[in-house]
């Protein structure tokens, strides 16, 4: 089981703006489970996708079976028998079990015309029954729970007869006894040579079925190790890297003993579990986590925009009604979205009227007519204070850096006198200069008595600014890490802190 | 033994599948309704009204299973009320202008009707312009076309009366067993164009791919399939339907009408979403979409029937609209 299945080396993959995979090597045996691991953007999934022709590279070499090989679409990759299941499943919902393995190559009768839909269902038994799933090819994915849709998914790649499977973060929507089944299927694939490139986030996983471990941070290859021959810690340090000057954290003494801002027991289906919570006057709390965790889940529930089915909310100690983002805002929350384009920013129009846009009727005289001296003196007030680089207040917002966009918004909360303000990923898409900025407004912001609270995925970023931090894991808190406490392996322990009862 | 026990047997597939609700419930309307209607009028349940009901659905019949090809794709077609007319006039052009054969004219106005459909998928496919303003452009290049072509004048088959007839005339007379019950040709074009259609929808590839596009774009294309092409093809093939549709209408009126057309692209719409086809892509049935069809023409009949100005017939029709869509984002709401 040594011969080599699959080599990438100098691997180079650009987007706009950002070097997602410098000089990056990979190597995989055949029979081997090999885990790829890394934070979130290190550049995992890139990789794969290069490997599995959703993404062309921009240089390096890949030799599939001793073979040079260039992958230029899903195709080729087919071709090879390179299988990918994507980590966001790639299924459509409305078509049978049967129709969505076959798609595309669907068995045809009458001098293929007509589609063979008896041949369809029994060559996907066929194959259900060599995995030894219990599952109907004729049921509809819609009808299925997810880990079923999962099984499907991988039915789908080995149907092209793969030789490499390449499984990203196969685990995230599973349970315990669905993991399970999962590896039995791992181990039974290995046993015929399939090589399989294994994502996760889940570290108890890797112990469990890897052989070996790839770690990548910040799109460079770090280390290949053997998994049996390291520690869980060691990995995650690798992943991490190396500590990060240390930086201030602010005073742990907090001004206020006030509590503005609480939840108890948020709850919506799998994505927020009795989640409770309090933020208090003054205060960053973070919340630490993997994507998909449920961070921006309750942040929204909280703020109106996703309802929720059980909990309550406490503005300053009086239980408060949030049923819509205006009730929210009403009750002085402001919560800046991950995606500033989509649902922050009026992109087109200019500084002046993103600042005051959620204030509108305060600048409003007779007949709805907007005075225009005071939307102006208000909009120079705010970038002058929040220090909103722009060559003037009619500039577009388009126009500006992701830093200085960012700060926009914050105004426009600020003018609308909020006082509990969330961030979601507020340093998402902004240089390293930019992001120092952030963090001194959120500093300062917290000092006048503002209540922040942050969705972070940056470590550094939560273990420098906040006060208290809530790690989330599967929409639970799974714990809560103040003062020395806040150290990035902390935050990952409890961020891969996985239910262990059966469910 | 026991494992065997516990197996998931789910005996559904798109044909029977979630939209089925919806069908039995438009189905159920369409029932309640003619049995209102024969209760309110004598009038109503006489053969010759059955079968003015039925010839007066062909056409937004037609032009509402053409359509369904594309909405399940997650797409819409607007063009196809003009383009229904359109197809008309080049069928008057071979026939009347040039005083071809009409089997020839008739070919004519398929081909037309596939080729501008195709021209629709090349739009939306490659060029990426949502189909909703693509087929808008079209809707107005085929009114226009179609009037600078005629000389907005309409064409006459007067010369040939077997064009007359390809609608209005009969293959199953049953007139000795009932009376009054003359079948016109332009209801089984009618059923014919549906099972076809129905069978292409379950049984082929095209059909397929029409699901699964609205289903997931996405996973289509990652799974190696020309989505373009299906796209292209899918469009075409909902154009050629138009074309019959064409055929129909100028047969029935023995001209082509060059200035009508604009509107019954609504109503073939209403007609495929009242029988449950999914705005957002990936359900219908045409046995659905038929359902609307005649749920569409009974109330209008019904109603004309009961002497109700054809205004409120209208804003009854547009009122069924709202009903029918809002039952069934309802059912989604539960089955979710």
């Amino acid at each position: 089981m040594n011969e080599v299945l699959l080599r990438m080396e100098g691997i180079q993959k650009s987007f706009p703006g950002v070097q997602a995979l410098n000089n990056v090597k990979f190597e995989i045996h055949k029979g081997e489970v090999h885990a790829l691991l890394g934070e979130n953007g290190a550049g995992k999934s890139t990789l794969m996708k290069i490997l599995a022709g959703v993404y062309i590279k921009d240089a390096g070499d890949i030799h599939f079976l001793g073979q040079p090989v260039e992958i230029h679409n899903p195709r080729a990759a087919q071709g090879l028998g390179i299988g990918i299941i994507h980590q966001e499943l790639n299924l459509m919902q409305h078509l049978t079990a049967a129709q969505n393995v076959f798609i595309g190559r669907e068995p045809k009768k009458w001098f293929g015309t007509v589609l063979d839909e008896k041949k369809l269902n029994a060559e996907t038994q066929k194959l259900f029954d060599m995995l030894k799933l219990q599952l109907d090819p004729r049921v509809r994915v819609m009808d299925l729970v997810v880990a079923k849709q999962q099984m499907i998914e991988i039915v789908k790649a080995l149907s092209h007869d793969s030789k490499l499977l390449i499984m990203d973060e196969p685990t995230a929507a599973l349970n315990d006894a669905e993991i399970e089944e999962l590896f039995r299927i791992i181990r039974h694939l290995k046993e015929q040579g399939v090589g399989i490139v294994y994502i996760s986030h889940r570290m108890d996983e890797i112990k469990k079925i890897a052989d070996r471990v790839t770690v990548m941070r910040d799109g460079t290859y770090i280390d290949t190790v053997r998994a049996a021959d390291v520690e869980l810690e060691q990995i995650i340090t690798m992943m991490v890297g190396r500590q990060l000057d240390e930086m201030v954290r602010p005073e742990a003494k907090i001004a206020s003993d006030q509590v503005l801002l609480e939840v108890r027991n948020l709850n919506r289906g799998r994505a927020i579990k009795n989640v409770s919570f309090q933020v208090r006057k003054g205060e960053i709390l973070g919340f630490a986590g993997l994507m998909g965790a449920g961070r921006t889940e309750v942040a929204r529930a909280v703020f109106g925009a996703d309802p929720f089915e059980t909990g309550e909310i406490f503005v300053a100690g009086q239980k408060v009604t949030i049923q819509q983002p205006q009730d929210a805002v009403k009750h002085g929350i402001g919560y800046l979205s991950e995606d500033r384009k989509r649902f922050g920013l009026a992109i087109g129009m200019d500084v002046e009227t993103n600042v005051v846009l959620a204030t509108l009727s305060r600048f409003c005289g007779f007949f709805g007519i907007v005075k225009t001296k005071g939307t102006r003196e208000t909009a120079d007030d705010f970038v002058t204070r929040l220090s909103i680089k722009t060559p003037s207040i009619s500039q577009q917002v388009k126009f500006l850096s992701g830093g200085n966009q960012q700060k926009v918004i914050i105004a426009k909360w600020l003018c609308r006198n909020s006082e509990i303000l969330i961030f979601d990923e507020p340093t998402r898409g902004i240089d390293v200069g930019a992001k120092f900025e952030i963090y001194k407004l959120l500093t300062r912001l917290a000092e006048e008595g503002k209540t922040v609270v942050m969705i972070s995925s940056e470590l550094p970023e939560v273990v420098r600014l906040c006060h208290r931090v809530l790690v989330m894991c599967e929409g639970r808190i799974t714990g809560e890490l103040a003062g020395n406490d806040i150290t990035q392996e902390n935050i990952m322990k409890l961020a891969t802190a996985r239910e262990t009862v059966n469910t | 033994m026991s494992q065997t026990a516990t197996k998931l047997v789910v005996e559904r597939s798109p044909v029977f599948g979630a939209s089925a609700t919806q069908k039995l419930l438009a189905f159920a309307s369409l029932v309640a309704m003619l049995i209102i209607f024969s209760l309110a009028s004598p009038n109503f349940f006489q053969t010759q009204n059955m079968i003015s009901i039925m010839l007066s659905t062909a056409v937004a019949g037609v032009l509402g299973i053409g359509v369904t090809f594309v909405i399940i794709t997650g797409g819409i077609d607007l063009s196809i009320g003009t383009l229904m007319t359109f197809c008309a006039v080049i069928s008057g052009v071979f026939i009347t202008f040039w005083g071809l054969p009409w089997p020839l004219g008739v070919a004519a106005a398929l081909a037309t009707g596939a080729l501008i459909g195709m021209l629709n998928g090349v739009l939306v496919a490659k060029l990426k312009i949502p189909s909703f303003i693509a087929t808008l452009g079209m809707m107005l290049i085929a009114k226009g076309l179609s009037l600078v072509i005629s000389g907005t004048k309409p064409i006459y088959f007067n010369d040939t009366e077997d064009y007359n007839l390809i609608a209005t005339g009969s293959l199953i007379d049953l007139s000795g067993w009932v009376p009054d019950l003359v079948i016109p040709n332009a209801v089984l074009i009618f059923f014919a164009v549906a099972l076809v259609s129905s069978f292409l929808l379950n049984k082929t590839v095209l059909g397929r791919y029409t699901f699964a596009l609205g289903s997931n774009e996405e996973a289509v294309r990652l799974s190696g399939v020309n989505v373009d092409r299906w796209k292209i093809a899918i469009y075409g093939l909902a154009g050629a339907i138009v074309g019959i549709a064409g055929v129909i209408i100028s047969s029935r009126l023995n001209s082509a009408q060059p200035a009508i057309g604009q509107g019954y692209e609504l109503d073939a719409i209403a007609a495929a979403v009242i029988g449950g086809v999914s705005l957002s892509g990936g359900e219908g049935t045409i046995l659905g979409t038929v359902i609307g069809a005649f749920i569409m023409s009974v109330l209008i009949n019904g109603l004309r029937i009961l002497s109700v100005p054809q205004e409120w017939q209208i804003t009854v029709t547009g009122l069924i609209v709202i009903f029918a869509v809002y039952a069934d984002i309802l059912r989604r709401r539960k089955s979710v």
